[in-house]
């Protein structure tokens, strides 16, 4: 592993008890991750980090921004919570990466089970029951609810880099893929592609 | 819970609408969206699901989306275990949900593996700004685009508009937590529909 996580992290003796209490922990955030698991992120700075000091801070956020930087679900920063606690708890070398493996895997199933189960039996009875006025009150009541949470959503990242006055090319950046996602069949890559190449050469 | 309600019509899915063939099907195609997700994966569900493979019309993404949303836990992992359930049942979510997730998680320990000698780097930094300023962009033109396919909704488009216009200052401006927004803008939503459907 990395010079710098293993001179800062600390080498910890985890019990299994202390794994138990990591599932537990997960399994109980799992029903409150309403909106999506980064909500509850500062729930699980203020465990790991706080608490238990199973995490250092640089460790805590740089899972959060290389899940972010990574494709895929953005749930995948708990998967390398749960491997950072693995790695600290096992150190350098094999025995850090198979402990790695395990953090990772409690960490994910713990956040996922109770969620996952209540969300395929609750939407199999929803399917059931499409026709029924209520199902079909609540599935199309919340569309112009959920198109609005995106266009905010959109709003709040591009907002992240600044106002329109002093970071205008990454808003005109934005705007641009706006235009590009509605009105064209371009592919998605390619945009993400230029945004990359404008990002690194400095332009945005 | 009385178990058949009678339906006189038959079942809303068309026979010819294409479908996954397998939960294998499932399994890659879930994996390939989720490899083109950087920031956000919803962008690329509606590209792929809807407009190239048209396994859902952009109306039934957006109420799958709704669904998705609300339940709580991870809403592209909830949005996967729904569509896999639909046409596979257990087998196919969890071919749609190892797919979101198997081969993303490789992509983030190698990358966590290597973070350290590139963090630092400012072509890098920049790069990531770029992509986050796309992916923004992204989320907002899926926003229009569905909104543009909802036509008939028992609302009417003014009350629809209102309530996404709601929906955006509640989040953006006054900053509520995301379970106000569902429960209140999202309940008056859903009890007004609830009228207007009424039998």
């Amino acid at each position: 592993m990395n010079a710098a996580s293993t001179l800062t992290a600390p080498l910890l003796a985890l019990s299994a008890g202390d794994w138990l209490q990591l599932f537990l922990y997960y399994l109980s955030l799992s029903l409150l991750a309403v909106g999506g698991a980064i909500a509850t992120a500062p729930d699980m700075h203020r465990f790991l980090v706080e608490r238990q000091a199973w995490l250092t801070d640089p460790q805590f956020n740089a899972s959060i921004a290389i899940a972010q930087a990574a494709p895929g679900p953005n749930v995948l920063f708990i998967a390398l919570l749960g491997w950072n606690v693995g790695l600290n708890a096992g150190g350098p070398g094999l025995a850090g990466w198979l402990l790695g493996a395990v953090g990772m895997a409690v960490c994910m199933l713990g956040i996922m089970l109770p969620s996952s189960l209540l969300t395929w039996t609750a939407t199999r009875w929803g399917h059931r029951n499409r026709e029924r006025r209520g199902v079909r009150a609540f599935k199309q009541g919340m569309a112009p609810v959920v198109i609005g949470l995106l266009l905010a959503t959109s709003w709040v990242l591009t907002r992240a880099h600044g106002s329109p006055a002093t970071a205008w090319p990454v808003w005109l950046l934005s705007a641009v893929t706006v235009v590009l996602v509605w009105r064209t069949k371009l592919h998605l890559l390619w945009m993400l592609g230029a945004g990359a190449v404008l990002g690194a050469v400095g332009w945005v | 819970m009385a178990s058949a309600t009678d339906f006189s019509s038959p079942a809303p899915t068309a026979p010819l609408r294409p479908q996954p063939r397998s939960p294998a099907d499932l399994f890659w195609s879930f994996t390939w969206l989720a490899l083109q997700g950087f920031g956000g994966v919803l962008a690329v569900v509606q590209r792929e699901l809807v407009e190239k493979k048209r396994w859902m019309t952009n109306e039934e993404f957006v109420e799958e989306w709704a669904v998705a949303q609300i339940m709580p836990g991870p809403n592209v992992v909830n949005l996967s275990i729904m569509i896999g359930d639909r046409y596979f049942g257990l087998r196919g979510a969890l071919a749609a949900l190892a797919g979101m997730l198997t081969f993303p998680l490789i992509v983030v320990l190698a990358l966590a593996t290597v973070y350290a000698q590139f963090a630092s780097h400012p072509a890098m930094a920049g790069a990531l700004r770029g992509m986050g300023a796309v992916t923004a962009g992204l989320i907002a033109g899926v926003g229009i685009k569905l909104f543009a396919s909802i036509t008939n909704h028992p609302l009417g488009r003014p009350l629809c508009v209102a309530f996404a216009v709601l929906t955006i200052v509640a989040m953006a401006w006054l900053r509520w937590p995301l379970l106000w927004i569902l429960l209140g803008i999202g309940g008056a939503a859903c009890l007004l529909t609830w009228r207007k459907l009424a039998p």
